[in-house]
């Protein structure tokens, strides 16, 4: 009862809010911008202002925070389309768009909304894709990543991660908080609080749990916890530090890092902490394991050639196979989902800065300046990663496009953030 | 921006939700006081500070508390520091080590935590592993003088328990430590 009122009360605010800041939410700035933006008009829908909430405005926002998009002014068309065959292309290609949305939220007498759209290449002169939803008002949201979604898919070729979630870690004071909040730093909710830290979210790759480490009982512990009932258990807490789980791409194994036989070192178990074997044996760390998109290897860090650098170990023959080679702190890699490269933290002088490595060029692409960016975090379509950032002492998340150009910055206010983790595409 | 008392209602909504079964983990009344320290033989009243009366010895059992804690006693010195990167024990602490692992020969029953830590920078994943190593550095010097695997555990705090707060040199360096922690303190 209670948890459905809640969440009612906290729909209907949220709809009474629509671009008001809910407290400690991230709020997001743009840092850099793409060199070819694609200049696309958004025509506010037919029958728009007559709801609490609108979708245009999320649909704008969530292209222009990509960074590919340039929004085209639609102010002083008339009349304002709302359906493809009443796009004029003339018109929109002499305010220089290439692409034009146009759309209409038609009340019904349920109270629900019959949501059309269409996007028109006003090039091609031809209509890319046409839609309907029927929405409640608090379903609006999640309509607009949608449509944002297709819009990105249909002009960049890429899946869109608008309608994703991430998860982050606050600390305020003592307390420290796991939250789950939409992509855009849109409706947080506390997942776990404690007075002794948090550390290491891990979506599963269908988005239902949570993988993290928790120093409750003051020693890091391995949790995995359902986001649905909220039930969680102890998945690794042997003598010693149990840390940085991650799971495997079918969601059935969860590789960890446990200090149990001396040394830390990678095993792989079950998700509810049964068939724990050690899949590496060195004399030297070995953790932050991340399995590959294709399960079959392992990424991992490790000092066993004197710094910390990267590694692959394949889980079918075990050959252990060095990837970093440049400076001498190379850690924290995170496999890109197309399989070809991986995302990690280097140190260059004192400076901490997320790069990319291509596996095929051995090239090192330098992202982001540091001098205190770490744990980084890819988002599932490949062209964003999210990373922790220090900015006036503060902890901060941003975002990068993967070609580097793109920044973020997602700050909340008077809060610690750090540990973003990037969850997977929602299933359709 | 636009109206303060939605924001606050909205705020305690949320506050509201966030202890309803669906979205919280029962982690909420774990304070630091009244917790177990990990193989700490059941010890489970934390919080024993300097100043006070140790009057129970809960766990460690055999005397000795006001060795332990007395400040002219190298026993009180609980901490030992790293330098950038390394977990190698510097010489200066080889005294304080062998001093421990004198009094864990000559107390069977005593058992200690050897919690080791990092500065802020780099992987927190990382720092975990580099902190665990350098627990187990001191811990190995313990055991090759005398005292028995199992009364000492390693535990990692990785860097999320800095002792001084800053984000300069002087910060790192204190922050970069092992501390030992004695069953029942």
């Amino acid at each position: 009862m209670i948890p459905l009122l809640c969440r009612w009360l906290a729909a209907c605010l949220l709809s009474f809010l629509p671009l008001q800041l809910a407290y400690a939410q991230l709020s997001i700035e743009i840092v850099g911008g793409a060199a070819q933006a694609i200049p696309i008009a958004i025509v506010p829908f037919e029958a728009e202002a007559t709801w609490p909430i609108g979708i245009t405005g999320i649909v704008s926002a969530d292209l222009t925070r990509s960074g590919l998009f340039r929004m085209v002014d639609t102010n002083g068309v008339v009349p304002r389309p709302s359906k493809a065959q009443d796009v004029q292309p003339a018109v929109w290609r002499a305010r220089n768009a290439d692409a034009v949305l146009v759309g209409s939220m038609l009340p019904l007498p349920d109270g629900r909304a019959d949501v059309r759209f269409a996007l028109v290449d006003v090039v091609k002169q031809q209509a890319l894709v046409q839609m309907s939803f029927t929405v409640s008002p608090q379903q609006f949201r999640i309509t607009a990543h949608k449509i944002a979604d297709i819009i990105y898919e249909k002009l960049t070729g890429d899946r869109g991660v608008f309608s994703t979630r991430i998860a982050y870690i606050t600390k305020q004071g003592s307390r420290f908080q796991l939250i789950v909040a939409d992509a855009d730093g849109f409706g947080p909710q506390t997942v776990v609080s404690s007075n002794e830290p948090l550390l290491s979210p891990r979506w599963s790759p269908d988005g239902t749990r949570l993988a993290y480490v928790s120093f409750e009982s003051r020693k890091p512990v391995v949790y995995v916890q359902s986001l649905e009932t909220g039930q969680r258990h102890a998945v690794a807490n042997f003598r010693g530090s149990n840390s940085s789980p991650a799971w495997s791409p079918d969601g059935r194994k969860l590789a960890v890092t446990l200090t149990k036989d001396g040394g830390s070192q990678v095993y792989l178990m079950n998700p509810d902490g049964s068939g724990v074997t050690r899949v590496l044996t060195s004399q030297a760390i070995d953790t932050e394991a991340m399995f590959t998109p294709d399960g079959q290897s392992l990424l991992f860090t490790s000092d066993r050639g004197g710094t910390p650098q990267i590694y692959r170990a394949s889980l079918l023959g075990g050959q252990v196979e060095r990837l970093t080679f440049e400076g001498s702190y190379n850690v924290s890699p995170r496999p890109l989902p197309d399989g070809k490269g991986l995302v990690f933290v280097r140190r260059d002088g004192g400076r901490f800065q997320v790069a990319t490595l291509d596996y095929a060029t051995r090239q090192v692409q330098v992202l982001t300046q540091g001098p205190n960016d770490e744990s980084p975090s890819v988002a599932p379509n490949g062209r964003l990663v999210i990373y922790a950032s220090r900015e006036g002492g503060r902890g901060i998340l941003a975002a990068v496009s993967i070609d580097g150009r793109v920044k973020q910055r997602l700050v909340a206010p008077a809060t610690d953030v750090r540990e973003p983790a990037w969850g997977p595409f929602p299933r359709s | 921006m636009r109206n303060f008392l939605l924001v606050a209602i909205f705020a305690a909504a949320l506050v509201g939700c966030s202890t309803t079964p669906t979205t919280e983990a029962p982690v909420e009344d774990h304070g630091t006081a009244g917790q177990t320290a990990p193989g700490a033989g059941g010890a489970s009243t934390g919080g024993v500070q300097n100043g006070g009366v140790t009057g129970s010895q809960l766990g460690s059992g055999q005397g000795g508390a006001s060795e332990l804690t007395n400040p002219n006693s190298i026993l009180s010195k609980r901490s030992i520091y790293f330098d950038f990167d390394s977990f190698v024990v510097k010489d200066q602490y080889r005294p304080l080590v062998e001093a421990h692992a004198r009094y864990l020969q000559s107390h069977p029953n005593a058992r200690m935590t050897i919690q080791g830590n990092t500065d802020e920078r780099g992987s927190p994943e990382y720092n975990i592993a580099l902190a665990q190593k350098r627990a187990d550095a001191v811990k190995r010097m313990m055991t090759l003088l005398g005292a028995r695997d199992n009364q000492i555990e390693t535990v990692s705090f990785g860097e999320e328990r800095p002792k001084n707060p800053g984000h300069d040199e002087t910060a790192w360096a204190e922050n970069r430590r092992d501390d030992i922690v004695y069953a029942g303190e």
